[in-house]
């Protein structure tokens, strides 16, 4: 594994056999220090986005059990997101996930920060939807998003007509 | 693909039967009868998953050959990886503004002065 190239782009990998999500990146940073950006409130708004949202932090709690909440909004629209932290460890992060526009659909994301060395974390994050409908129609969200954000290339291969 | 079209997409590949037709029809043509042999359930059940799968537009059935082989209709399978890679790349912005709070932990570390706040005591537990 640690021979690998670095990773500096994100990858993805949707499983075909279980409702699975797993997304790899490496960054220059020390475990530690990932880490942090995922458990201090305060830094964690500043990165999770999606771009052009602003995150607020409703409810924080970074210990095993604890809760989390937070909104994010954008021209009066805003949409919240909670969970619960179940392991909380400088080396894996275990938590549940829900959109709340989808209260039902419950999500456990496992991250684990991989230290390869030199100043470089691997990041693998892992997220086990309730169902492959669910999990499809999440990985869909980033088409949204995608419209949103105006990829225009990609938009116009979609109305290139071919589907 | 409209909104409609997608969602009959994810509802025909939510059943692991059809998931598993649309698998096996990725290597080749296959007639309704030879779709149906591995599984222990009727021609007429998996012909009720192909019309699943036939609206959605995932598979057509030619018109004109006597056993009618299903085809798979690959420009959808392009399409799902259109939005996977869509995906990919919200995380992958998503990891650069990380990116940014990273390099900036990592100055506010070195004593470099960056001009905003931030929390300095570790995690919020």
């Amino acid at each position: 594994m640690t021979t690998q190239a670095h990773r500096t782009e994100a990858t993805i990998e949707a499983d075909p056999t279980v409702p699975i999500i797993r997304i790899t990146r490496d960054f220059a940073a020390t475990p530690e220090q990932l880490f942090r950006a995922h458990t201090d409130p305060e830094l964690f708004a500043r990165w999770v986005g999606p771009d052009g949202m602003e995150t607020t932090i409703d409810q924080w709690d970074a210990t095993d059990g604890g809760r989390w909440r937070y909104v994010a909004g954008r021209d009066g629209e805003s949409y919240g997101f909670r969970g619960c932290f179940h392991t909380v460890r400088p080396d894996r992060l275990v938590q549940t996930f829900t959109f709340e526009g989808m209260p039902d659909d419950v999500a456990l994301e496992t991250l684990t920060f991989e230290d390869l060395g030199g100043g470089i974390t691997r990041l693998h994050a892992q997220s086990l939807c309730e169902s492959f409908e669910g999990r499809d129609q999440w990985l869909a969200s980033g088409m949204e998003t995608g419209v949103n954000e105006g990829y225009a290339k990609l938009d116009a291969l979609v109305a290139s007509g071919r589907v | 693909m409209s909104e409609q079209r997608l969602s009959r997409v994810f509802a025909a590949l939510a059943d692991p039967t059809r998931r598993d037709m649309v698998a096996r029809l990725a290597a080749g043509d296959a007639s309704v009868g030879e779709l149906a042999a591995p599984y222990d359930v009727s021609v007429q059940a998996v012909s009720k998953h192909l019309r699943v799968l036939e609206e959605a537009g995932l598979v057509s059935r030619s018109r004109d050959a006597q056993r009618r082989p299903v085809h798979l209709e690959a420009e959808v399978f392009d399409l799902m990886t259109k939005w996977i890679e869509r995906y990919r790349q919200a995380a992958e912005e998503r990891y650069q503004r990380l990116d940014a709070v990273l390099a900036q932990m990592q100055q506010e570390a070195d004593g470099e002065p960056t001009g905003r706040h931030t929390t300095q005591e570790g995690t919020a537990s």
